[in-house]
């Protein structure tokens, strides 16, 4: 079966299969990034701005619904970052591969469980 | 036939297939020091990940559990503990600003990147410090 050429703009070295040689995680790495320095600035802001604060002040921060889905569409953020930057780390040192697919499934299913765990942790308040 | 390439003027030291512990004899650039710094904290953090949603989750549910929160964090230890974790963020916050901007092509010539990677650490480790200050009770 003959492959056709590599459309112009692909280019040569690279095989086209269809795979996404990482572009996405790339993108979501940073993507999610962004969402992490705004909202930690804003929190940053707000408790600067608020002085020592008590358990009452502290956590009537959390109560609107808005704070919410805010906080846990952050703490989501930071764990599909963490996802990605921990895959790099095992990709990177791990060579074997059963040692390396047992840490990432471990590192899956971890952080999949600190997702729940942040819903109950705010849904709480 | 292609001729043999001159032999080196010196022997320099050859690294493939570089192994982790070989990384300790490198004379390391300011940029690189930022970005294994950057994967130390990444790590650091996630491996915090548990105590950190711990204590936020002591924090929110109820007075007294706000108080054994508050009684946790002020051993010595945990401070010390808290206070590399505090470093590891802003230190991953503050290369993590600078990746961004690298990434829009953005001071990425040799002098501007050696610059702006001294840039991260002395914004980083100024705020650690101030941190620090106030985890111990300085002001």
């Amino acid at each position: 079966m003959a492959f056709a050429p590599p459309p112009a703009g692909i280019g040569t070295k690279r095989l086209v299969v269809g795979a996404h040689y990482g572009v996405g995680n790339f993108l979501l790495q940073r993507l999610t990034a962004l969402v992490l320095v705004v909202f930690f600035a804003l929190l940053g802001a707000r408790l600067l701005l608020a002085g020592p604060l008590d358990y009452v002040a502290w956590a009537s921060l959390f109560v609107p619904m808005w704070m919410k889905v805010l906080t846990l569409v952050a703490l989501l953020a930071l764990l599909y970052h963490a996802w990605i930057g921990v895959k790099d780390i095992w990709l990177d040192y791990v060579k074997p591969v059963w040692a390396r697919l047992t840490l990432q499934t471990l590192t899956a299913l971890w952080l999949l469980a600190c997702a729940v765990w942040s819903v109950q942790i705010l849904w709480r308040v | 036939m292609s001729t043999p390439a001159a032999a080196p003027r010196r022997n320099r030291p050859e690294f493939r297939n570089i192994h982790v512990t070989q990384i300790v004899r490198y004379r390391m650039p300011m940029p690189a020091m930022v970005s294994i710094m950057h994967r130390i904290s990444g790590a650091a953090l996630f491996l915090a990940l548990p105590f950190l949603l711990w204590m936020f989750d002591l924090s929110l549910i109820s007075e007294s559990t706000f108080e054994r929160m508050a009684m946790v964090a002020s051993g010595w230890f945990v401070k010390l503990v808290l206070l590399f974790l505090i470093w590891g963020f802003l230190h991953h916050l503050v290369a993590g600003i600078r990746y961004l901007v690298l990434d829009l092509h953005v001071g990425l010539d040799l002098p501007q990147a050696r610059g702006n990677a001294l840039a991260v650490f002395a914004i980083s480790l100024p705020l650690t410090l101030v941190a620090a200050l106030k985890l111990f009770g300085a002001f």
